[in-house]
């Protein structure tokens, strides 16, 4: 498992410096390790934390917007209105919910078809594990800034340590 | 009561290189038509999102002061921000409401601002300075004092249904990005 820092800390180094986004249970240890690095701005939408993302990238930032993945149908139309239509990136950290089927019925929808919806989106995406987290978050910063739109990183449960064990 | 046009004109006078971030519809096709600058941030689409946008430069830039253009169909679709910004208090943040009470660039469909005061929204969720107005001599007073004070604040300014004959923005998306980067930059 990987540590809730060490992950902070991989996203700092690639030069990620705008951290905004919607929790999730999955997230809550990154999200806890932002708030402590005083880096996390939280937003009460999905749509709004994007905007605001872009709103910092213009100002020079480097964002990334956390979010569970039922907020990729409330952002929808932002990341295609607005990041993909105006060349904004943006760093998406997405929680898996409904992976392998095993979660509440809410998530199940959005687990099963979440990477098609993606590619069907265009949005270049790719799956954490703890084996290639290097070159993962390799991938995740050269994608961003040679393609200009929003990348996601999608993180399953247990990958990184969340708040409890 | 007076068009947005002319509103936003005797707005545009008052502000110099300022980022503005104008919302999508006619309000951005109209502030292109009076004055095209590259501190404009010009909207075509994702609808609600200009207050969080300059609510991101606010942030990202909190020794510039950041002026809103928002239109009352806009503010009721992304009102949660409204208590974001009202929230994390950004000193920098002006958000001017051009209150119509129709979806203008749709063919005139009402909203529901003729009933829900936007300014007592803004104020309910910490906006720390909000004014409504009607005639051009208190929009430019108060806007010139919403300038001078630390916000965040709203000047929601009530206007008619008239809208300009403008054309399109006619500049790139990515351009209008990279433009609106290198300018406040």
């Amino acid at each position: 498992m990987i540590e809730s820092d060490v992950f902070v800390q991989a996203l700092q180094d690639i030069g990620v410096d705008f951290f905004t986004g919607v929790p999730d249970s999955i997230l809550g240890g990154i999200i806890a390790e932002l708030m402590e690095r005083r880096l996390y701005t939280p937003a009460v939408r999905e749509d709004e934390a994007v905007a605001m993302a872009a709103g910092a990238y213009m100002s020079g930032k480097v964002p990334a917007v956390l979010m569970q993945n039922s907020g990729l149908g409330t952002c929808l139309n932002t990341l295609i209105s607005l990041n993909m239509i105006y060349c904004q990136p943006c760093v998406l950290i997405v929680s898996w919910r409904g992976y392998h089927g095993k979660d509440a019925p809410e998530h199940l929808v959005m687990g099963d078809v979440m990477p098609r919806f993606l590619d069907t989106m265009k949005i270049p995406h790719r799956t954490l594990s703890e084996k290639t987290a290097i070159d993962d978050l390799k991938w995740l910063a050269e994608t961003f800034m040679k393609q200009r739109i929003p990348v996601a990183l999608l993180i399953t449960k247990g990958v990184v340590k969340g708040l409890h064990p | 009561m007076q068009s947005r046009a002319m509103a936003m004109a005797a707005l545009l006078e008052l502000l110099t290189d300022q980022p503005v971030i104008i919302c999508n519809g006619f309000p951005s096709r109209e502030a292109y038509k009076i004055a095209d600058r590259p501190t404009h941030f010009y909207m075509i689409g994702s609808m609600g999102s200009a207050s969080a946008i300059g609510l991101g430069v606010a942030l990202a830039k909190p020794k510039k002061q950041v002026v809103i253009f928002d239109g009352d169909g806009n503010v009721l679709m992304g009102m949660g921000t409204l208590a974001t910004v009202g929230a994390l208090k950004p000193k920098n943040f002006i958000h001017v409401v051009f209150d119509n009470e129709v979806y203008g660039s749709t063919g005139n469909q009402p909203t529901i601002s003729n009933v829900v005061p936007l300014e007592k929204v803004a104020k309910a969720a910490g906006y720390v300075n909000v004014e409504r107005v009607r005639e051009r001599e208190d929009l430019v007073y108060e806007f010139k004092d919403m300038l001078k004070k630390d916000g965040p604040s709203m000047l929601l300014v009530k206007v008619n249904e008239m809208v300009e004959d403008v054309g399109r923005v006619m500049l790139d998306p990515p351009d209008i990005t990279k433009r609106f980067m290198q300018a406040i930059a």
